[in-house]
């Protein structure tokens, strides 16, 4: 798109934008003819984000501490490190921290403020964890949230909600699926999904008769 | 602020809704808004704490029936006026009518994917002794600022304990205004479900928020 298009309004393919999308149009060639903004960096952020940061990070993590048990002790105590080892960081994760699942505790995370979420593992939100009824419920009915993502937790296990209120993000490790054992590291981390990473699920199970090394 | 951002605990907002197979941007405009977002911030006109407080003070009725980057987007317009970068004439004529305010400055292609892969952290040096320490009983305070906070009105005046603390961080209360950064402890508090929302709280429940130290009073 040519620098003229973008300021031709009265050009015929204008009256094709609806509203908001004339008023994205004309703010981005206001702050690119002001020098505040280089539409070339926007192209970079967006290929960033919509392409390349996505929960396949947050996978390799969980995956890493479900066969090394040393390294699920750095991650549990120093998360940033942790994650930090993998080549994995940045801007909505400075500041991570990581809370396991376990049979006796279940873990969920939420911004009932606004949308923290913990970009580098898990990329941007889905419109559902910055939509209010899931910043609303999550803290005053976590288990009806949970039922409505199809998991169901033991009443004997206690649920644990974190609210992302400060820039601490929050990275749930799940509980490592049974039926795995000698899976290779890449084989686990395709069954770590990216809601088992929020809480509002699990990881992919495996039946019994799962081979023992898939490729 | 006691404003429609602070949800937590509402009613009558339905069912979660999860989209299958959701995309990352639902149409073209919403990456430009996302990527502008992100790049005005950088210009240091303002900060994310800024941002949020800009968010949030949309009338609630707008808040509540826009869609996500709706809300970034009038927080957006409203910034760049506020802030003096264009004026709402420009903004609604799309093109500059008066001469560029200098900003700090300009996010470059180059080196972007290497900057917002390092991120730019919000800890900074302790001032001053913590307060608390872990193990120790709490109640958040019952207080209603006007301004922006992080501190959720369903845990205001609700007991809880210290679990971890977490360090020194931008106080957001103050920094959302270019009051300076105030580097304040953070904690995280733990509060039991029924301390929160009474006999129907999820027995054994736990939920638990960052609060800054001024949010906190001794139990």
């Amino acid at each position: 798109m040519s620098h003229d298009h973008a300021h031709s309004h009265d050009h015929p393919h204008g009256s094709d934008l609806s509203p908001v999308e004339a008023r994205v149009r004309a703010l981005e060639s206001l702050l690119t003819e002001k020098g505040y903004i280089d539409p070339a960096a926007l192209d970079t952020l967006v290929d960033l984000y919509e392409n390349k940061v996505g929960p396949h990070a947050g996978a390799r993590v969980v995956a890493r501490a479900w066969v090394d048990p040393a390294y699920r002790v750095r991650l549990l105590s120093d998360a940033t490190r942790a994650i930090a080892e993998l080549g994995i960081g940045g801007r909505g994760g400075e500041h991570m921290v990581v809370v396991a699942n376990t049979p006796e505790t279940h873990n969920l995370v939420v911004c009932t403020l606004c949308s923290c979420y913990p970009w580098p593992v898990l990329g941007l939100p889905p419109i559902w964890y910055k939509a209010p009824p899931y910043r609303a419920r999550a803290v005053i009915d976590p288990r009806g949230v949970l039922a409505e993502f199809g998991v169901s937790i033991p009443e004997s296990t206690r649920i644990t909600v974190w609210d992302s209120t400060a820039e601490t993000r929050y990275m749930v490790l799940p509980m490592r699926p049974a039926n795995t054992e000698g899976f290779s590291e890449e084989a686990l981390a395709a069954l770590v999904t990216r809601d088992a990473m929020i809480g509002t699920g699990l990881p992919d199970s495996m039946p019994p008769t799962a081979p023992e090394m898939p490729l | 602020m006691n404003g429609a951002q602070d949800l937590g605990g509402a009613h009558g907002f339905g069912p979660v809704v999860p989209e299958p197979n959701e995309p990352v941007f639902h149409a073209e405009w919403e990456r430009r808004v996302f990527a502008m977002a992100m790049a005005m911030g950088y210009t240091g006109a303002w900060n994310l704490d800024g941002s949020r407080a800009t968010r949030e003070s949309l009338p609630p009725a707008q808040y509540l029936a826009s869609s996500y980057y709706e809300i970034w987007l009038a927080a957006l317009e409203k910034h760049v006026a506020a802030a003096g970068l264009a004026t709402p004439d420009e903004l609604a004529a799309g093109h500059a009518l008066e001469p560029s305010k200098p900003v700090m400055r300009v996010l470059a292609h180059d080196g972007l994917e290497a900057r917002f892969r390092a991120g730019f952290p919000s800890s900074r040096e302790p001032a001053a002794a913590a307060r608390f320490a872990v193990g120790d009983p709490v109640i958040a305070r019952n207080v209603h600022p006007t301004g922006h906070t992080r501190l959720p009105r369903y845990v205001r005046g609700r007991r809880g304990r210290v679990e971890r603390v977490d360090g020194t961080f931008v106080f957001p209360d103050t920094n959302a205004y270019g009051a300076g950064e105030n580097p304040t402890w953070l904690y995280t508090v733990s509060f039991t479900a029924q301390e929160l929302w009474g006999p129907s709280g999820d027995p054994g429940g736990t939920v638990t928020v960052a609060a800054f130290e001024p949010y906190l009073e001794p139990a």
